[in-house]
Protein backbone atom coordinates (compact mmCIF):
# COMPACT_ATOMS: atom_id res chain seq x y z
CA UNK A 1 0.00 0.00 0.00
CA UNK A 2 1.48 3.62 -1.14
CA UNK A 3 2.65 5.31 2.44
CA UNK A 4 2.72 9.16 3.24
CA UNK A 5 4.87 10.70 5.74
CA UNK A 6 3.97 13.25 8.02
CA UNK A 7 5.41 15.50 9.70
CA UNK A 8 4.51 17.39 12.98
CA UNK A 9 7.07 20.23 13.14
CA UNK A 10 6.27 21.46 16.71
CA UNK A 11 5.72 18.16 18.20
CA UNK A 12 8.82 17.04 16.49
CA UNK A 13 7.17 13.82 14.90
CA UNK A 14 6.97 11.94 11.83
CA UNK A 15 4.11 9.96 11.27
CA UNK A 16 4.43 6.70 8.35
CA UNK A 17 0.32 6.17 7.35
CA UNK A 18 -1.43 4.34 4.44
CA UNK A 19 -2.23 6.91 1.66
CA UNK A 20 -5.59 8.22 1.79
CA UNK A 21 -5.51 8.82 6.16
CA UNK A 22 -7.11 11.40 7.22
CA UNK A 23 -4.85 14.26 8.64
CA UNK A 24 -7.45 14.67 11.77
CA UNK A 25 -6.77 10.67 12.83
CA UNK A 26 -2.75 11.11 12.65
CA UNK A 27 -3.10 14.32 14.44
CA UNK A 28 -5.86 13.16 17.80
CA UNK A 29 -3.34 9.74 17.64
CA UNK A 30 -0.12 11.60 18.13
CA UNK A 31 -1.09 14.60 20.17
CA UNK A 32 -0.37 17.47 18.12
CA UNK A 33 -1.87 20.78 18.93
CA UNK A 34 -4.64 20.95 16.20
CA UNK A 35 -8.21 21.16 17.75
CA UNK A 36 -11.88 20.19 15.99
CA UNK A 37 -14.55 21.53 16.61
CA UNK A 38 -17.38 20.03 14.28
CA UNK A 39 -15.45 17.66 12.64
CA UNK A 40 -17.50 18.10 9.74
CA UNK A 41 -15.73 21.09 7.76
CA UNK A 42 -18.08 23.77 8.77
CA UNK A 43 -16.71 25.68 11.64
CA UNK A 44 -13.18 26.42 10.93
CA UNK A 45 -11.68 25.50 14.32
CA UNK A 46 -8.83 22.85 12.83
CA UNK A 47 -7.31 25.17 10.82
CA UNK A 48 -3.86 24.24 9.64
CA UNK A 49 -0.73 25.35 8.16
CA UNK A 50 0.79 23.16 6.15
CA UNK A 51 4.47 23.77 5.55
CA UNK A 52 5.34 21.30 2.41
CA UNK A 53 3.72 19.26 0.96
CA UNK A 54 0.66 20.49 -0.20
CA UNK A 55 0.75 18.60 -3.43
CA UNK A 56 0.18 15.65 -1.53
CA UNK A 57 -2.31 16.47 -0.26
CA UNK A 58 -5.55 15.99 -1.43
CA UNK A 59 -7.71 18.63 -3.74
CA UNK A 60 -9.83 20.92 -1.47
CA UNK A 61 -13.43 19.99 -1.60
CA UNK A 62 -15.91 22.79 -2.19
CA UNK A 63 -17.36 23.18 1.03
CA UNK A 64 -13.92 22.91 2.64
CA UNK A 65 -12.94 26.05 0.60
CA UNK A 66 -15.60 28.05 1.52
CA UNK A 67 -14.85 27.30 4.96
CA UNK A 68 -11.50 28.17 4.57
CA UNK A 69 -11.87 31.87 2.78
CA UNK A 70 -14.42 32.62 5.21
CA UNK A 71 -12.17 32.07 7.99
CA UNK A 72 -9.65 33.83 5.96
CA UNK A 73 -7.16 31.15 5.56
CA UNK A 74 -3.95 31.33 3.32
CA UNK A 75 -3.02 28.91 0.41
CA UNK A 76 -0.94 27.06 2.67
CA UNK A 77 -4.08 26.62 5.17
CA UNK A 78 -6.09 23.65 5.31
CA UNK A 79 -9.20 21.93 7.35
CA UNK A 80 -7.40 18.81 9.31
CA UNK A 81 -10.78 17.18 9.53
CA UNK A 82 -11.22 17.14 6.06
CA UNK A 83 -7.70 17.19 4.17
CA UNK A 84 -6.31 13.34 3.43
CA UNK A 85 -2.67 12.62 2.69
CA UNK A 86 -2.09 11.04 -0.78
CA UNK A 87 1.37 10.01 -0.85
CA UNK A 88 5.22 11.39 -0.52
CA UNK A 89 6.22 13.89 2.38
CA UNK A 90 3.76 16.65 4.35
CA UNK A 91 5.13 18.58 6.70
CA UNK A 92 2.95 20.38 8.99
CA UNK A 93 3.21 23.00 11.76
CA UNK A 94 1.96 21.68 14.68
CA UNK B 1 -33.91 53.54 43.18
CA UNK B 2 -33.57 55.68 40.71
CA UNK B 3 -35.95 55.45 37.34
CA UNK B 4 -35.28 54.22 34.00
CA UNK B 5 -34.13 57.10 32.14
CA UNK B 6 -35.56 58.03 28.79
CA UNK B 7 -32.13 58.21 26.06
CA UNK B 8 -29.21 59.87 27.93
CA UNK B 9 -27.47 62.13 26.09
CA UNK B 10 -23.51 60.94 26.78
CA UNK B 11 -21.92 63.95 24.88
CA UNK B 12 -23.79 66.30 22.02
CA UNK B 13 -25.81 64.33 18.97
CA UNK B 14 -24.97 61.45 20.50
CA UNK B 15 -27.46 59.20 23.24
CA UNK B 16 -27.13 56.02 25.08
CA UNK B 17 -30.42 53.81 24.19
CA UNK B 18 -30.16 50.68 25.82
CA UNK B 19 -31.88 48.54 28.14
CA UNK B 20 -31.83 47.56 31.76
CA UNK B 21 -32.30 44.16 33.09
CA UNK B 22 -32.06 44.76 36.87
CA UNK B 23 -33.64 41.67 37.44
CA UNK B 24 -30.77 39.44 36.22
CA UNK B 25 -28.36 37.14 38.59
CA UNK B 26 -27.05 34.58 36.53
CA UNK B 27 -25.52 35.71 32.89
CA UNK B 28 -24.61 32.40 30.35
CA UNK B 29 -24.33 30.02 33.77
CA UNK B 30 -21.26 30.86 34.32
CA UNK B 31 -21.68 34.49 35.66
CA UNK B 32 -23.01 35.87 38.68
CA UNK B 33 -24.50 39.88 38.69
CA UNK B 34 -25.09 40.90 42.04
CA UNK B 35 -28.05 43.57 40.58
CA UNK B 36 -28.14 42.55 36.77
CA UNK B 37 -26.81 44.15 34.10
CA UNK B 38 -27.58 46.69 30.89
CA UNK B 39 -27.25 46.17 27.85
CA UNK B 40 -25.58 49.31 26.18
CA UNK B 41 -26.93 50.77 22.71
CA UNK B 42 -25.98 53.73 21.62
CA UNK B 43 -27.35 56.73 18.81
CA UNK B 44 -25.01 58.67 16.80
CA UNK B 45 -26.47 61.71 14.93
CA UNK B 46 -24.42 63.33 11.79
CA UNK B 47 -25.30 65.90 9.61
CA UNK B 48 -25.69 63.17 6.85
CA UNK B 49 -26.65 60.04 8.67
CA UNK B 50 -27.78 58.43 11.92
CA UNK B 51 -25.64 55.37 13.54
CA UNK B 52 -26.71 53.07 15.54
CA UNK B 53 -24.29 51.06 18.03
CA UNK B 54 -25.07 47.89 19.13
CA UNK B 55 -28.70 46.47 20.18
CA UNK B 56 -30.12 44.59 22.83
CA UNK B 57 -31.58 41.36 24.39
CA UNK B 58 -34.33 40.12 22.48
CA UNK B 59 -36.24 40.33 26.00
CA UNK B 60 -35.62 44.13 26.01
CA UNK B 61 -36.14 45.08 22.41
CA UNK B 62 -39.48 46.83 23.16
CA UNK B 63 -37.43 48.91 25.95
CA UNK B 64 -34.38 50.14 23.18
CA UNK B 65 -36.70 50.60 20.33
CA UNK B 66 -38.38 53.15 22.54
CA UNK B 67 -35.79 55.02 23.49
CA UNK B 68 -34.42 54.76 19.83
CA UNK B 69 -37.32 56.43 18.82
CA UNK B 70 -36.50 59.61 21.23
CA UNK B 71 -33.91 60.67 19.66
CA UNK B 72 -34.27 59.28 15.22
CA UNK B 73 -36.65 58.19 12.87
CA UNK B 74 -36.29 54.96 11.49
CA UNK B 75 -36.07 56.62 8.09
CA UNK B 76 -33.05 58.64 9.21
CA UNK B 77 -30.89 55.41 10.57
CA UNK B 78 -28.38 55.21 7.66
CA UNK B 79 -26.23 52.65 9.57
CA UNK B 80 -26.03 49.84 11.99
CA UNK B 81 -22.65 48.82 13.38
CA UNK B 82 -22.42 45.71 15.76
CA UNK B 83 -19.54 45.57 17.67
CA UNK B 84 -19.82 41.40 18.71
CA UNK B 85 -22.92 39.39 17.43
CA UNK B 86 -23.85 37.82 20.72
CA UNK B 87 -27.16 37.34 21.20
CA UNK B 88 -27.17 39.88 23.88
CA UNK B 89 -25.95 42.50 21.31
CA UNK B 90 -27.65 41.37 18.14
CA UNK B 91 -31.17 40.34 19.59
CA UNK B 92 -32.98 43.25 18.20
CA UNK B 93 -30.95 43.70 15.18
CA UNK B 94 -33.45 41.66 12.94
CA UNK B 95 -36.45 43.76 13.94
CA UNK B 96 -34.11 46.97 13.78
CA UNK B 97 -33.36 46.30 10.20
CA UNK B 98 -37.18 45.47 9.32
CA UNK B 99 -37.53 48.85 10.55
CA UNK B 100 -34.20 50.35 9.18
CA UNK B 101 -34.50 48.44 5.72
CA UNK B 102 -32.19 51.27 4.14
CA UNK B 103 -29.22 51.19 6.60
CA UNK B 104 -26.25 49.51 6.18
CA UNK B 105 -25.01 47.05 8.56
CA UNK B 106 -21.13 47.28 9.21
CA UNK B 107 -19.33 44.44 11.23
CA UNK B 108 -16.09 42.27 10.88
CA UNK B 109 -14.68 39.24 8.77
CA UNK B 110 -15.55 37.12 11.56
CA UNK B 111 -19.22 38.25 12.44
CA UNK B 112 -20.43 37.28 9.24
CA UNK B 113 -20.92 33.28 10.05
CA UNK B 114 -22.58 33.91 13.04
CA UNK B 115 -24.86 36.91 11.42
CA UNK B 116 -26.38 34.50 8.93
CA UNK B 117 -26.97 32.04 11.58
CA UNK B 118 -28.74 35.13 13.08
CA UNK B 119 -30.81 36.35 10.71
CA UNK B 120 -31.78 33.68 8.38
CA UNK B 121 -31.95 36.31 5.10
CA UNK B 122 -30.04 34.79 2.10
CA UNK B 123 -30.15 38.32 0.45
CA UNK B 124 -28.72 40.29 3.83
CA UNK B 125 -26.47 43.12 3.23
CA UNK B 126 -23.54 43.70 5.47
CA UNK B 127 -20.09 46.18 4.89
CA UNK B 128 -17.18 44.21 6.20
CA UNK B 129 -15.13 46.42 7.68
CA UNK B 130 -11.38 46.04 9.89
CA UNK B 131 -9.14 48.79 11.77
CA UNK B 132 -8.51 51.99 10.25
CA UNK B 133 -12.20 51.95 8.49
CA UNK B 134 -14.24 54.85 8.77
CA UNK B 135 -17.69 55.26 7.62
CA UNK B 136 -18.69 59.10 7.20
CA UNK B 137 -21.98 60.63 9.07
CA UNK B 138 -21.24 63.89 8.15
CA UNK B 139 -19.22 65.82 11.28
CA UNK B 140 -19.25 62.26 12.94
CA UNK B 141 -16.43 59.99 11.53
CA UNK B 142 -16.79 56.13 12.97
CA UNK B 143 -13.65 54.45 12.45
CA UNK B 144 -13.10 51.01 13.68
CA UNK B 145 -10.73 48.59 15.58
CA UNK B 146 -10.44 44.87 15.04
CA UNK B 147 -10.16 43.27 18.40
CA UNK B 148 -10.73 39.70 17.81
CA UNK B 149 -11.19 37.40 20.54
CA UNK B 150 -12.37 39.54 23.35
CA UNK B 151 -14.59 37.43 23.99
CA UNK B 152 -15.53 36.15 21.07
CA UNK B 153 -13.86 35.79 17.21
CA UNK B 154 -15.69 38.43 15.60
CA UNK B 155 -15.21 41.26 18.57
CA UNK B 156 -14.40 44.78 17.40
CA UNK B 157 -14.29 48.83 18.51
CA UNK B 158 -15.88 51.61 17.23
CA UNK B 159 -14.17 55.09 17.82
CA UNK B 160 -16.37 58.44 17.22
CA UNK B 161 -13.25 60.82 16.51
CA UNK B 162 -14.49 63.95 16.69
CA UNK B 163 -16.14 63.48 20.14
CA UNK B 164 -13.48 60.57 21.24
CA UNK B 165 -16.12 58.02 22.53
CA UNK B 166 -14.95 54.44 21.91
CA UNK B 167 -17.80 52.42 21.76
CA UNK B 168 -15.81 49.25 23.10
CA UNK B 169 -18.29 46.31 22.95
CA UNK B 170 -18.27 43.91 25.49
CA UNK B 171 -14.67 45.36 26.49
CA UNK B 172 -14.00 47.28 29.68
CA UNK B 173 -17.83 46.40 30.46
CA UNK B 174 -19.24 44.64 33.46
CA UNK B 175 -22.15 43.40 34.59
CA UNK B 176 -23.76 46.29 37.22
CA UNK B 177 -27.11 47.84 36.19
CA UNK B 178 -27.65 51.36 37.41
CA UNK B 179 -29.62 53.61 36.31
CA UNK B 180 -27.58 56.30 36.91
CA UNK B 181 -25.50 54.81 34.16
CA UNK B 182 -22.01 56.72 34.38
CA UNK B 183 -19.55 55.60 36.75
CA UNK B 184 -18.84 58.78 38.33
CA UNK B 185 -22.61 58.49 39.56
CA UNK B 186 -23.43 54.82 39.92
CA UNK B 187 -22.76 52.79 43.13
CA UNK B 188 -18.92 51.11 43.31
CA UNK B 189 -19.03 48.51 40.44
CA UNK B 190 -15.09 48.04 40.71
CA UNK B 191 -15.73 44.83 42.08
CA UNK B 192 -18.24 43.93 38.68
CA UNK B 193 -15.27 44.95 36.44
CA UNK B 194 -12.88 42.56 37.87
CA UNK B 195 -14.79 39.88 37.91
CA UNK B 196 -16.31 40.17 34.21
CA UNK B 197 -12.23 40.31 33.34
CA UNK B 198 -11.62 37.47 35.12
CA UNK B 199 -14.19 35.22 33.61
CA UNK B 200 -14.63 36.90 30.43
CA UNK B 201 -11.37 38.68 29.09
CA UNK B 202 -8.55 36.42 31.03
CA UNK B 203 -8.61 33.65 28.88
CA UNK B 204 -7.51 35.72 25.89
CA UNK B 205 -4.90 37.54 27.46
CA UNK B 206 -2.58 38.02 24.45
CA UNK B 207 -5.84 39.49 22.60
CA UNK B 208 -5.98 41.67 25.44
CA UNK B 209 -2.47 42.94 24.63
CA UNK B 210 -2.95 42.87 21.27
CA UNK B 211 -6.13 45.13 21.47
CA UNK B 212 -4.18 47.58 24.03
CA UNK B 213 -1.43 48.01 21.40
CA UNK B 214 -4.41 49.75 18.91
CA UNK B 215 -6.47 51.80 22.00
CA UNK B 216 -4.12 52.46 24.32
CA UNK B 217 -2.39 55.58 21.59
CA UNK B 218 -5.74 57.13 20.92
CA UNK B 219 -7.19 60.14 22.96
CA UNK B 220 -10.42 58.84 24.63
CA UNK B 221 -13.12 61.04 26.32
CA UNK B 222 -15.13 58.13 27.03
CA UNK B 223 -15.33 54.85 26.75
CA UNK B 224 -18.78 53.02 26.37
CA UNK B 225 -18.88 49.41 26.85
CA UNK B 226 -21.91 47.49 25.96
CA UNK B 227 -22.64 46.34 29.61
CA UNK B 228 -22.52 48.10 32.79
CA UNK B 229 -21.04 51.55 33.36
CA UNK B 230 -20.33 54.27 30.98
CA UNK B 231 -16.56 55.16 31.28
CA UNK B 232 -17.00 58.97 31.54
CA UNK B 233 -14.38 59.93 34.71
CA UNK B 234 -10.96 58.79 33.95
CA UNK B 235 -11.65 56.81 31.36
CA UNK B 236 -7.69 55.58 30.71
CA UNK B 237 -7.26 53.75 33.91
CA UNK B 238 -9.68 51.20 32.52
CA UNK B 239 -7.24 50.38 30.22
CA UNK B 240 -4.53 50.90 32.29
CA UNK B 241 -6.14 48.47 34.66
CA UNK B 242 -6.61 45.80 31.43
CA UNK B 243 -2.84 46.15 30.72
CA UNK B 244 -1.89 45.35 34.48
CA UNK B 245 -4.48 42.30 34.46
CA UNK B 246 -3.46 41.18 30.93
CA UNK B 247 0.78 41.45 31.74
CA UNK B 248 2.31 38.19 32.70
CA UNK B 249 4.37 38.49 35.52
CA UNK B 250 5.99 35.59 35.98
CA UNK B 251 9.45 36.24 33.17
CA UNK B 252 9.79 39.10 35.14
CA UNK B 253 11.66 36.81 37.67
CA UNK B 254 12.63 34.31 35.62
CA UNK B 255 14.44 35.79 32.59
CA UNK B 256 11.70 35.84 29.30
CA UNK B 257 13.64 32.34 27.76
CA UNK B 258 13.21 30.17 30.67
CA UNK B 259 10.63 27.56 30.53
CA UNK B 260 8.30 27.05 32.98
CA UNK B 261 7.73 23.20 33.94
CA UNK B 262 5.00 22.59 36.97
CA UNK B 263 4.74 19.19 38.50
CA UNK B 264 1.63 18.86 40.26
CA UNK B 265 1.03 15.39 42.11
CA UNK B 266 -1.31 14.07 44.97
CA UNK B 267 -0.06 10.39 46.77
CA UNK B 268 -1.81 8.60 49.72
CA UNK B 269 1.24 6.16 50.27
CA UNK B 270 3.89 8.41 49.15
CA UNK B 271 4.50 6.30 45.86
CA UNK B 272 3.18 8.97 43.55
CA UNK B 273 4.89 11.55 45.74
CA UNK B 274 8.12 9.32 45.02
CA UNK B 275 7.44 9.38 40.91
CA UNK B 276 6.76 13.25 40.93
CA UNK B 277 10.19 13.78 42.40
CA UNK B 278 11.57 11.55 39.86
CA UNK B 279 9.81 13.56 36.78
CA UNK B 280 10.69 17.00 38.65
CA UNK B 281 14.55 15.87 39.11
CA UNK B 282 14.61 14.79 35.42
CA UNK B 283 12.79 17.58 33.79
CA UNK B 284 15.67 19.81 36.39
CA UNK B 285 18.65 18.36 33.86
CA UNK B 286 17.54 20.59 31.25
CA UNK B 287 18.97 23.90 31.15
CA UNK B 288 16.43 26.89 30.78
CA UNK B 289 13.35 25.13 32.31
CA UNK B 290 12.56 26.26 36.13
CA UNK B 291 10.88 23.51 37.43
CA UNK B 292 8.23 23.72 40.39
CA UNK B 293 6.43 20.82 42.41
CA UNK B 294 3.39 20.86 44.50
CA UNK B 295 1.18 18.48 46.16
CA UNK B 296 -2.69 19.01 45.49
CA UNK B 297 -3.29 17.42 49.06
CA UNK B 298 -2.32 21.44 49.92
CA UNK B 299 -4.47 22.71 46.94
CA UNK B 300 -7.76 24.22 48.75
CA UNK B 301 -7.44 27.83 48.10
CA UNK B 302 -3.75 28.14 47.11
CA UNK B 303 -3.76 30.24 43.29
CA UNK B 304 -2.60 27.22 41.28
CA UNK B 305 -4.87 28.53 38.16
CA UNK B 306 -2.79 31.34 38.64
CA UNK B 307 0.65 29.53 38.45
CA UNK B 308 -0.92 27.28 35.56
CA UNK B 309 -1.74 30.45 33.37
CA UNK B 310 1.93 31.22 33.34
CA UNK B 311 3.31 27.64 32.61
CA UNK B 312 4.57 26.53 29.80
CA UNK B 313 4.14 22.42 30.89
CA UNK B 314 2.28 20.67 33.36
CA UNK B 315 2.81 17.20 34.09
CA UNK B 316 -0.38 15.91 36.69
CA UNK B 317 0.50 12.63 39.19
CA UNK B 318 -2.40 10.88 40.30
CA UNK B 319 -3.25 7.44 41.98
CA UNK B 320 -5.72 5.27 40.16
CA UNK B 321 -8.78 4.90 42.87
CA UNK B 322 -11.52 2.82 42.31
CA UNK B 323 -10.88 3.29 38.34
CA UNK B 324 -10.46 7.06 38.54
CA UNK B 325 -8.07 9.99 39.20
CA UNK B 326 -8.55 11.52 42.32
CA UNK B 327 -11.18 14.56 42.87
CA UNK B 328 -8.57 17.36 43.82
CA UNK B 329 -6.84 16.60 40.37
CA UNK B 330 -10.19 16.60 38.73
CA UNK B 331 -10.80 20.01 40.73
CA UNK B 332 -7.84 21.84 39.31
CA UNK B 333 -8.64 20.60 36.09
CA UNK B 334 -12.01 21.85 36.03
CA UNK B 335 -11.50 25.17 36.75
CA UNK B 336 -8.69 25.87 34.09
CA UNK B 337 -11.53 27.72 31.70
CA UNK B 338 -10.81 31.21 32.72
CA UNK B 339 -7.00 30.79 31.39
CA UNK B 340 -5.59 30.30 28.11
CA UNK B 341 -4.07 26.48 28.87
CA UNK B 342 -4.07 25.69 24.51
CA UNK B 343 -0.63 24.92 23.12
CA UNK B 344 1.17 24.27 26.84
CA UNK B 345 2.66 20.48 27.08
CA UNK B 346 0.87 17.98 29.72
CA UNK B 347 2.20 14.79 30.91
CA UNK B 348 0.81 12.12 33.29
CA UNK B 349 1.53 10.36 35.76
CA UNK B 350 0.77 7.95 38.78
CA UNK B 351 0.46 4.46 41.24
CA UNK B 352 -2.11 2.06 40.96
CA UNK B 353 -3.24 -1.12 42.87
CA UNK B 354 -4.93 -2.93 40.85
CA UNK B 355 -5.35 -0.98 37.51
CA UNK B 356 -4.10 2.65 36.30
CA UNK B 357 -6.99 4.50 34.30
CA UNK B 358 -6.21 7.46 35.82
CA UNK B 359 -3.37 8.58 33.66
CA UNK B 360 -5.23 8.05 30.23
CA UNK B 361 -7.96 9.97 31.84
CA UNK B 362 -5.88 12.87 32.90
CA UNK B 363 -4.07 12.92 29.51
CA UNK B 364 -7.83 12.50 27.38
CA UNK B 365 -8.58 15.66 29.61
CA UNK B 366 -5.21 17.89 29.38
CA UNK B 367 -5.92 16.64 25.30
CA UNK B 368 -9.38 18.28 25.53
CA UNK B 369 -7.99 21.03 27.12
CA UNK B 370 -6.47 21.70 23.89
CA UNK B 371 -2.65 20.97 25.36
CA UNK B 372 -0.24 18.88 23.37
CA UNK B 373 0.95 15.80 25.10
CA UNK B 374 3.86 14.39 23.46
CA UNK B 375 5.07 11.71 26.05
CA UNK B 376 2.81 8.51 27.09
CA UNK B 377 2.76 9.16 30.62
CA UNK B 378 3.74 6.41 33.21
CA UNK B 379 2.15 4.08 35.35
CA UNK B 380 3.24 2.38 38.52
CA UNK B 381 1.93 -1.11 40.47
CA UNK B 382 2.02 0.19 43.77
CA UNK B 383 5.66 0.79 45.33
CA UNK B 384 7.35 1.95 42.01
CA UNK B 385 10.49 0.14 40.75
CA UNK B 386 14.01 1.08 39.89
CA UNK B 387 12.95 1.04 36.49
CA UNK B 388 9.71 3.11 36.72
CA UNK B 389 11.26 6.02 38.41
CA UNK B 390 13.50 6.06 35.43
CA UNK B 391 10.88 6.72 33.48
CA UNK B 392 9.43 9.38 35.24
CA UNK B 393 12.97 11.10 35.57
CA UNK B 394 12.91 10.28 31.63
CA UNK B 395 9.41 11.26 31.45
CA UNK B 396 10.13 15.15 32.81
CA UNK B 397 13.67 14.98 30.77
CA UNK B 398 11.81 14.58 28.07
CA UNK B 399 9.19 17.57 28.81
CA UNK B 400 11.82 19.90 29.73
CA UNK B 401 13.34 19.22 26.39
CA UNK B 402 10.11 19.46 24.60
CA UNK B 403 9.78 23.20 26.25
CA UNK B 404 13.28 24.45 25.23
CA UNK B 405 13.18 22.90 21.83
CA UNK B 406 15.15 20.36 22.47
CA UNK B 407 13.43 17.43 21.03
CA UNK B 408 14.75 14.15 19.34
CA UNK B 409 13.33 14.02 16.16
CA UNK B 410 11.06 10.17 15.82
CA UNK B 411 9.39 8.71 13.24
CA UNK B 412 6.74 5.79 14.21
CA UNK B 413 4.03 4.21 11.81
CA UNK B 414 0.13 4.45 12.20
CA UNK B 415 -0.02 1.08 13.14
CA UNK B 416 2.80 1.58 16.05
CA UNK B 417 0.74 4.56 17.34
CA UNK B 418 -2.45 2.10 17.41
CA UNK B 419 -0.78 -0.41 18.78
CA UNK B 420 0.37 2.05 21.88
CA UNK B 421 -2.64 3.61 22.45
CA UNK B 422 -4.37 -0.37 22.84
CA UNK B 423 -1.76 -1.02 25.56
CA UNK B 424 -2.28 2.21 27.20
CA UNK B 425 -6.13 1.67 27.45
S1 LIG C 1 -13.28 20.73 13.03
FE1 LIG C 1 -14.81 22.08 12.25
S2 LIG C 1 -13.96 22.46 10.30
FE2 LIG C 1 -12.64 20.95 11.01
FE1 LIG D 1 -20.24 38.75 24.64
FE1 LIG E 1 -22.14 40.94 26.05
Amino acid sequence: MPKANVTFEKLGVTVTVPAGTRLIEISEKVGASITYGCREGECGTCIMRIISGMENMSERSVLEDKVLQENMAGRSDRLACQAQVLGGDITVKA
Amino acid sequence: MTPAPDAVEIAPSTHWIGALDPALRDFDIILKTANGTTYNAYCVRGDAGVAIIDTVKESHAAEFFTRLEQVTRYDEISTIVLNHLEPDHSGALPELMRRAPQAKLYISAKAQLMLKALVRNSELNFNIVKTGDTVDLGGRTLRFFSTPFLHWPDTQCTLVEEQNILFSGDVFGCHFCDARLFNDRVGDFRFSFEYYYQHIMRPFREHVLEALELLEPLTLKIIAPAHGPILREAPRSYLQRYRQLATPLLHNEIGADTKSLLVFYISSYGNTARMAQAVADGAETIAGVRVSLYDLQAAGDLPFVDLIEEADGLAFGSPTINGDAVKPVWDLLSSLAVIKVRDKLGAAFGSYGWSGEAINMIEDRLRGLKLRVPIKGVRAKLIPTEEELERCYDLGKQLAQHLTGNIERKTISMSELLAQEQSHA
